[in-house]
């Protein structure tokens, strides 16, 4: 008997999609997955009760909850947590949970898993240009990439118990300073338009947002884009010095593939190409590539998608 | 001091001792290329750099000096190849370079490498630790969290901006909805990302220092190996994409995204 416990994902108090996959991946794992939802309430933990394949759902409710610090997440989480594998979202803050959450149980952290197969667990290394694979020899966290695993369907009911945890909060948010823009984040989305230095001026983005907007999509852009323009924040950059995204596609418009772009974004599941040079090397790793210029490509893209999509 | 403007700036005001550390990996050059044979990666031929994300700490780590006082030790944990990363930060003007290592040790997995450093931390009295936000190689991330917890000291990772304070640091941490200006007090363990200061270029008086200077070696206990690295394989090849000529090929595009691949 093997128990994987799965620490749950949540936005602003509520369940991320992606901890459905964090089941899958744990039902590959052992034979019997507890999720643990860090909250201020149990809210969530109710949800995550109806993920199918789960045969327990722990509240670990908490003030300290209320913003990410790390040392109390990790103290409240550990004690709610029976031991085992800790599954964990290869986010932001899950990948840096389940280096606390290892460290604190003196056990190994295993990040940006990509595959399980029996006991095998595959992780990228150098930026994606290899791959490790691995066994574990005892407990261990693990994160595992979104997009990696199928979310686990619903229609389960496990039973939820709820744990009230105070631990002290390490560092204290004195102030939250809002997006700029209301759009989506890149290391969020499931479908990605980024922009690099062909699209010549930082005002031409406004054609990537009409269609982000139409798509559901985040704005991305390259280094050179963010490096030329002002307007084009860091956030936004896809790559080594960037984010690292994953997802279900990708469209890139006047970047040239560079070998630290394609470090953030070569496991997406499809890649779209525009560019106007037929030799860039975005092509060489595009599924589906247009050789044209933006100008000539976008406004047809558009008309398209809006026609298919509303 | 060279402040980029994209960020927050920095400020200091008392001068209270701090001791600082900021821990440096040797990793293959971003743009190098890797290679498996048999069945593992061949690095013999990859020319080896210090990791990106570590200039930003070693900076971070050298601004807290300039603005609070105190000493840098840049630490790096490898064998004898890796002192060229702290020769480099000492070209950079840290104070004292340490070396974690032992010769029984071979490949360390986290749970080994995060002992060893967090061992290494706690004896030289160290109160504010600075590393990049992950290492080139692995793009893990897990160090600083890691050692952070071990040392049970506050962390803030991928910090964004930074002012130093008289008993801690505020770090600007991203979040879903935006930026988190977090004060942390001190002990902890800040990892950084890029774009809040510009990492400095050492001189030529620096460099000959650097060429002088002493590595100090340290070992420590290390708790056993829990994973097994089975082997190194190539990424997984996919299917030769398709090239369209022209923007009247998009429609195509559209529908083999909706039709075969099934993403929009
Ligand atoms: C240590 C290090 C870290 C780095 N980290 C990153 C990173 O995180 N992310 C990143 O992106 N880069 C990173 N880089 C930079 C990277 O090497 C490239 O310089 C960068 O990705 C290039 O951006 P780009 O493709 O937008 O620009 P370019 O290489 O200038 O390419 C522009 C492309 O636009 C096309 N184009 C021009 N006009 C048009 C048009 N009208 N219509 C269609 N296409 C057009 C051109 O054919 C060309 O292919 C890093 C570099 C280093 C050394």
């Amino acid at each position: 008997m093997s128990e994987t416990i799965v620490i749950a994902e949540t936005r602003d108090g509520e369940l991320h999609p992606v901890t459905a996959e964090l089941v899958s991946a744990a039902n590959n794992l052992g034979d019997s997955t507890t999720i643990v939802v860090p909250s201020t309430n149990d809210a969530a933990a109710n949800s995550a009760s109806s993920i199918a394949g789960v045969s327990k759902v722990i509240a670990c409710v908490g003030d300290c909850f209320a913003a990410y610090d790390a040392a109390s997440w990790a103290e409240a989480i550990d004690s709610c947590a029976p031991s085992g594998v800790i599954v964990c979202a290869a986010s932001q803050n899950g990948k840096d949970l389940a280096s606390r959450l290892a460290a604190r149980r003196s056990i190994s952290v295993v990040q940006d898993v990509v595959g399980i197969d029996g006991g095998t667990l595959t992780q990228p290394i150098y930026s994606g240009k290899a791959m490790q694979n691995l066994s574990l020899n005892g407990d261990a966290a693990i994160s595992v990439r979104a997009n990696t695993f199928a979310a686990a369907g619903d229609g389960g009911s496990a039973e939820v118990s709820v744990m009230n945890q105070s631990a002290d909060v390490a560092t204290a948010v004195r102030e939250m300073i809002a997006k700029a823009s209301e759009r989506l984040d890149v290391a969020e989305a499931d479908i990605i338009i980024s922009g690099g230095r062909g699209m010549q001026d930082p005002a031409n983005f406004a054609n990537l947002e009409r269609l982000a907007d139409t798509l559901g999509a985040a704005v991305g852009a390259s280094r050179a884009a963010v490096d030329t323009w002002e307007e084009i924040p860091h956030s936004m950059q896809v790559g080594q010095t960037g984010k690292t995204v994953n997802p279900s596609l990708y469209i890139a418009v006047g970047i040239s593939g560079a070998i630290q772009h394609l470090a953030g974004m070569r496991t997406s599941k499809y890649i779209v190409a525009i560019n106007k040079d037929p030799e860039a090397p975005i092509f060489k790793h595009a599924d589906y590539g247009i050789v044209s210029t933006w100008e000539d490509a976008l406004p047809v893209l558009e008309a398209e998608l809006k026609a298919l999509l509303g | 001091m060279g402040f980029q403007s994209k960020g927050c700036t920095l400020r200091g005001t008392g001068d209270k001792m701090t001791e600082i550390a900021v821990l440096v990996k040797r990793v293959p050059d971003t743009n190098a290329q890797i290679l498996v044979s048999g069945d593992r990666v061949d690095l013999s031929a990859v020319k080896w750099v210090m990791s990106p994300y570590d200039e930003f700490a070693l900076e971070a780590a050298m601004l807290h000096k300039e603005a609070k006082g105190g000493n840098v030790t840049a630490i790096t944990l490898g064998n004898a190849d890796c002192d060229k990363v702290l020769k480099d930060a000492k070209a950079v003007g840290v104070d004292r370079i340490i070396r974690v290592w032992d010769d029984s040790w071979s490949e360390l997995d986290s749970n080994q490498a995060q002992s060893a450093l967090a061992n290494v931390i706690r004896d030289l009295g160290i109160n504010i630790v600075y590393c990049g936000k992950s290492a080139a190689d692995t793009g893990a991330g897990s160090t600083g969290p890691g050692v952070a917890e071990r040392l049970g000291w506050a962390s803030a990772s991928n910090i964004i901006g930074l002012e130093f304070e008289d008993t801690g640091v505020e770090a600007m941490v991203p979040a879903a909805t935006g930026n988190a200006r977090t004060g942390v007090s001190l002990p902890a363990v800040i990892s950084c990302d890029k774009g809040f200061c510009k990492p400095r270029k050492p001189n030529v008086k620096g460099i000959m220092m650097a060429k002088r200077a002493q590595v100090e070696v340290m070992s420590s206990d290390i708790p056993s190996s829990s994973v097994n690295i089975i082997s190194h394989s190539p990424p997984p090849k996919k299917a030769p994409g398709q090239t369209f000529e022209g923007a009247s090929e998009v429609p195509r595009v559209v529908a083999a995204l909706r039709n075969d691949a099934n993403v929009i």
